[in-house]
């Protein structure tokens, strides 16, 4: 066992996290009131915002629906990303993690596995909630090329976010308060410029918004989506991720050392 | 080919705090490989502890902990490869069938599909799981899940096994057939390492018992060098009146044990085997001395906590 070659380490450590993201895709599959949550709430909101208040939005020319869609696509990844939280910290509850730490497999593999479901996962709600979104009148101005673009900002977004919910579940003492963190998550879109330009808020407020991670990636999206100006949103989207993507990996790497050893 | 005389554990001087409080402490101990050792202690005691620390999921503030050879915090890998562990709280995944219990653990030990499925059908059979393999495990009974339990640290065919208070909260019928299935282990040749309450499971299972009391080992040997070192059971006999009493002790005489007037018992020490209880019940009927209540008692964890510490544990724990 020892003396197992790198390669055959890097191959086991691969086909452990292959094997973590089995079981994490089963339990979410057995678990269909979480999917259907995930996506029913991002739809409900865009509901509300499109016909209760979209009549006395002025969120510049177009019809307000086309404007809002990138936000409720975020949010419906903020939901996702909650459920990964929860998910790891019941792993951690309940005494599974104890016999994964019993057997020689790759450390890594236990959060690599969640945070890889959790990207998946939230891919599919996000393709779900831009299809009712298109049913409701949402018309993209963009070609497969931006179509791309889209995915890949979504999918760099999802990923930053998945390793955050990871940290924030070993932060966790238990899954009730895992759930409890990750509720600041819902709320960072709404003051972001997801519904409403930012510039419409007062000043302190306009501030946070145009300085937190969620806006250039909205903006970066909405201009891939129905082709308004990026301008440096794209560049500054990419950092925020890229930072809290490692942030929070070194976060949930020292975190999982700690709770799992004594 | 030649018999490893290395023993399964060696333990020496350990030391495991937590907080203030040494939960263990000076603690040696020794298994040898192919035998069953029952690791004997109330609740509290540190059982627990000492199998986290072999099975390498906490660490010693001080001591030599050796699984067949190897150091359990620097070769913590090696020894994971070489142990299976069955916790006090089933350790499955509930929302997996048994059957895909299994075949993760399997996978995780990388051995391959065919061989994964092959055992993995074995065990469903022999821990008479294979008509519920389908079933998700949050169906299963307490008894069923602690027996998947065991099935999946047996996946590897471990050379080890750690079975941590495995009957503990099990009706007896469950606690019958685990005790069946650890002996069929034992007689494979895995050397078992269990932790239990029972007096009764370390006499029935093991090769070798040591009793934990403040954090080391207090006695350590056969189930029968234990028993001897605790006095046997008793018959306890009630009595209407301090007139019988009285006359319950002289037709016994020296024989006679502890005698408590304000019950109105008298506790007569004896195997509790039935021509005991015939011998007496025959003297008591031959002397006219009528008797209100008999109970027997056998020798339990509390006995052997008495006899080697001079004092009752404190938490008594019933069968």
């Amino acid at each position: 066992m020892t003396t197992a070659s790198p390669t055959l380490r890097a191959v086991h450590t691969a086909q452990d996290s292959i094997t973590m993201l089995d079981r994490n895709i089963r339990h979410t599959v057995r678990s269909p009131d979480t999917m259907i949550m995930t996506i029913a709430l991002p739809v409900m909101i865009l509901l509300m915002f499109v016909y209760v208040f979209g009549g006395a939005m002025d969120a510049g020319p177009g019809p307000y629906i086309d404007y809002v869609v990138p936000g409720i696509i975020l949010l419906c990844a903020g939901f996702g990303a909650s459920t990964t939280a929860v998910a790891l910290s019941t792993d951690l509850a309940e005494g599974i993690i104890d016999r994964f730490r019993t057997m020689a497999i790759a450390r890594s593999a236990v959060l690599t596995g969640h945070v890889a479901e959790s990207v998946l996962r939230n891919l599919l709600t996000s393709a779900v909630v831009i299809g009712v979104a298109v049913a409701l009148g949402f018309r993209p101005t963009t070609d497969p090329l931006r179509w791309l673009g889209v995915l890949g900002v979504l999918a760099m977004f999802v990923f930053a976010l998945s390793w955050l919910a990871a940290a924030l579940g070993l932060l966790a003492r238990n899954p009730e308060a895992a759930n409890g963190f990750t509720f600041f998550f819902m709320f960072l879109p709404y003051v972001s410029s997801a519904f409403v330009p930012t510039e419409t808020m007062p000043t302190w407020l306009h501030t946070f918004a145009e300085h937190q991670p969620v806006t250039p990636v909205i903006e970066t999206m909405r201009g891939l989506l129905m082709g308004t100006p990026i301008g440096d949103s794209a560049l500054a989207a990419v950092l925020w991720c890229a930072g809290i993507a490692i942030a929070g990996y070194l976060a949930a790497g020292v975190l999982f050392r700690r709770r799992t050893s004594d | 080919m030649t018999l490893d005389p290395s023993p399964a554990v060696a333990v020496h001087g350990l030391r495991k705090t937590f907080g203030a409080q040494a939960v263990l402490d000076d603690l040696d101990l020794e298994v040898a490989p192919g035998t069953v050792f029952a690791l004997l202690g109330p609740n509290g005691a540190g059982k627990t502890t000492l199998v986290r620390i072999l099975a390498t999921l906490i660490r010693p503030e001080h001591g030599d902990v050796r699984v067949f050879g190897h150091d359990a915090v620097r070769e913590a890998a090696t020894v994971r490869g070489l142990i299976g562990v069955t916790g006090q709280y089933a350790a499955v995944d509930g929302v997996l069938t048994g059957a895909e219990n299994l075949r993760l653990t399997g996978r995780l030990l990388h051995l391959g599909t065919t061989e994964t499925r092959r055992r993995g059908d074995e065990l469903l059979d022999r821990f008479d799981l294979a008509d519920a393999a389908d079933r998700p495990v949050s169906a299963y009974s307490g008894g069923m899940r602690r027996r998947l339990d065991l099935a999946m640290s047996l996946m590897g065919r471990p050379r080890l096994v750690f079975l941590d208070e495995p009957t503990t909260g099990l009706d007896p019928r469950s606690r019958r057939d685990l005790w069946a299935a650890i002996r069929d282990l034992a007689a494979e040749g895995t050397t078992v390492f269990l932790t239990t309450q029972y007096l009764e499971e370390a006499d029935q299972l093991a090769d070798r018992i040591a009793v934990l009391d403040g954090g080391h080992i207090v006695a350590d040997g056969t189930p029968d060098a234990l028993k001897r070192l605790v006095p046997g059971g008793h018959i306890r006999f009630r009595f209407a009146d301090q007139r019988l009493l009285a006359a319950a002790a002289h037709a016994v005489g020296d024989q006679a044990g502890h005698l408590d007037p304000e019950q109105l018992t008298l506790q007569v020490p004896s195997d509790g085997s039935a021509v005991e209880i015939k011998r007496l019940l025959d003297r008591f009927a031959e002397l006219g001395i009528a008797i209100d209540q008999l109970s027997v008692h056998t020798p339990d964890l509390d006995d052997v906590f008495f006899a080697l510490t001079g004092r009752a544990h404190p938490a008594a724990s019933a069968a």
